[in-house]
């Protein structure tokens, strides 16, 4: 059923349609929402049956996760920034049990300076965790995304993490098909825990492991998670057979037949993006986009093949490795390996920049011409920036960075319009 | 497409305004795209949210900088905020006054602007008169109907009712009907004039 709803709003009801036993959530803007409705839903008892259940922290979100997946209950939370950081230790413990936890994060960038804005920083700190990683173009790709996630998690028994850009996507209304209980139902069959707590049949979860077989424990979660890469491309058919439409899979092309530059991205921009291949196309310039669905297991042979006939390839990812330059594009790098072509990082959109079809514009002119540096910071505002540097030279005692420069462009509070 | 920034204070139902003038689209057969500018959520401070509407699948994402039409909220924002920033030429302003495009100082500035795209509406009294409480929004898309064409108003009223129930949705209902007519007679007037 077409609907025009915000987001989270259609998050919610999708997750509601995958029927979650328990659900815990420690609200943190801007995944609030998703977990507001599904309370609600819970409450109203349309949502049943189902516990909800109020943490005091999201450290004790995935904490609650974790009990209630071992208990054999289908779990479900959802947090972003800080919120994910704080309950990372329970992020790789989910992994580590192999618990098919699904949770929505809702992308937003990590402080200091505080900054409530999307980026990518807060999943992709996380890249390591254990998790699978999907992330979402559009609103109607998280609603999929998540139906998809509860079944390839269980399946493998790994939980997985359905990114989508914080505000971008929470927060904007558009038109989503809802799918139906009976569509659902017959895509996503009732939680068979692989390793289960039953008193029945005692057992213990969670046992340490010395170096006898820590190093095996480990191999076997990569492992396995290498074997979502055979998985999701056929749940992604699977799930265009009953739903009638593309969602999720490894990662998607656009315009790539013949293209000599292909920008490679993930999330909500990928749409800015196709918007501007498409004006560059109708003057002949020869680019296309490759956007990653998947980001954990990294799909390198997709990513390769998707690449293979181009002469440059862009990476602009809303995210950055401090002192080496993007995370996305070290991953696409290694998907190069002994291919030869130019590859260009840029990092864009961080803290809610604005990522406009003006600027994409220009950086990919300025792409095929190979007048990139390897790593660009978008729309970077230089003057502020060596203002600061001068004042560092100048005065030991220079002062705290994001107050200098806030005072230097005059903001009285933050926005971002 | 048709891009739409409405500006406005917290509080006053700006974000709203745009979820439900996307809805109204919708309900139309259209694509339609609704998002806040995020972070001024404080009552009383400005705040901006954005619409588009297509025929096709909306993929951008960027905030609407060179509108087709202007929604004014609260007047007093037009000497705080440059609300008319990328607004295109011959854009359609709408905005919530009792006072003409002359009293409130933009007769000059917008002198070469046709007469009958630039509209204003007492929304804050209709809303006050037919709901009992201050929130223009919803008369102001029953005037943004009116002056754009762009939506019916009986899909404006249609969203109403989805969205609200008993005497809110009532009242909102009459108020965008009577924001309605009374942007309707001045663009005939404004028509009449020139």
């Amino acid at each position: 059923m077409l609907k025009q709803i915000e987001g989270s709003r259609a998050v919610a009801e999708a997750v509601a349609l995958c029927r979650p036993e328990v659900i815990c959530a420690y609200p943190i803007s801007p995944q609030t929402h998703i977990v507001e409705a599904l309370g609600e839903m819970v409450k109203a008892g349309t949502l049943a049956p189902c516990e909800f259940i109020n943490v005091e922290s999201e450290f004790a979100a995935m904490s609650v996760a974790i009990g209630a997946s071992a208990a054999g209950a289908r779990s479900y939370t959802a947090t972003a920034s800080q919120g994910l950081l704080f309950m990372a230790e329970a992020v790789f413990n989910a992994a580590g049990l192999g618990l098919p936890i699904v949770m929505t994060v809702a992308n937003r960038a990590i402080g200091a300076p505080i900054n409530i804005w999307n980026d990518h920083s807060d999943a992709l700190a996380l890249r390591d965790a254990g998790w699978i990683q999907l992330f979402a173009e559009n609103n109607q790709e998280a609603l999929d995304l998540h139906i998809q996630a509860f079944r390839l998690g269980e399946e493998l028994s790994l939980p997985v993490m359905v990114c989508m850009d914080g505000f971008i996507l929470t927060h904007a209304f558009e038109r989503v098909d809802m799918p139906t209980q009976e569509q659902v139902d017959a895509y996503l069959p009732p939680y068979e825990p692989r390793q289960v707590l039953d008193p029945a049949e005692p057992v213990s979860i969670g046992a340490m492991v010395g170096p006898e077989a820590f190093m095996e424990v480990r191999y076997l979660a990569h492992a396995k998670q290498m074997e979502a890469l055979k998985l999701i491309p056929a749940y992604a058919a699977e799930f265009k057979a009953i739903f009638g439409r593309d969602s999720g899979g490894l990662t998607h092309t656009y315009r790539c037949e013949d293209a000599e530059t292909i920008v490679v991205a993930m999330g909500s921009v990928l749409g800015t993006i196709k918007d501007v291949v498409d004006e560059m196309r109708e003057t002949g310039h020869k680019i296309g986009v490759l956007g990653i669905t998947l980001f954990r297991p990294f799909p390198l042979e997709a990513v390769r093949a998707g690449l293979k006939g181009a002469k440059r390839v862009v990476v602009l990812e809303k995210s950055m490795a401090v002192g080496l330059g993007g995370i996305l594009s070290t991953n696409v790098r290694m998907a190069l390996s002994g291919l030869h072509m130019h590859g260009y990082t840029v990092i864009a959109g961080l803290g809610g920049r604005a990522i406009t079809k003006q600027s994409l514009t220009k950086l990919f002119l300025e792409a095929e011409q190979d007048a990139l540096e390897h790593v660009t910071f978008l729309d970077l505002d230089w003057a502020i920036v060596n203002k600061q540097l001068e004042r560092e030279k100048a005065h030991r005692r220079s002062g705290p960075v994001a107050e200098n420069l806030l005072r230097d462009i005059g903001v009285v509070a933050a926005r971002n319009y | 497409m048709f891009q739409v920034r409405i500006h406005g204070r917290g509080g006053q139902g700006v974000v709203t305004a745009a979820e439900m003038l996307s809805v109204a689209a919708f309900d139309e057969g259209r694509h339609a795209q609704a998002f806040p500018s995020f972070g001024s959520e404080r009552t009383g401070a400005p705040v901006v949210a954005f619409c588009r509407i297509a025929d096709r699948e909306i993929r951008l994402r960027e905030p609407i900088m060179a509108p087709d039409a202007l929604i004014i909220q609260d007047p007093t924002l037009l000497h705080q905020v440059d609300c008319f920033a990328g607004l295109k030429k011959d854009g359609y302003i709408l905005i919530n006054t009792s006072k003409t495009f002359d009293e409130l100082g933009l007769g000059e500035f917008l002198r070469d602007w046709p007469p009958e795209r630039l509209c204003t509406v007492p929304a804050t009294e209709l809303a006050l008169k037919h709901l009992g409480r201050p929130v223009p929004n919803m008369p102001l898309l029953g005037g943004f109907a009116a002056v754009t064409g762009v939506i019916r108003l009986e899909s404006v009223i249609k969203a109403i009712e989805e969205r609200f129930s008993g005497k809110v949705a009532a009242g909102n209902v009459a108020a965008a009907r009577e924001a309605y007519a009374i942007v309707k007679a001045e663009m005939e007037e404004a028509l009449h004039h020139a």
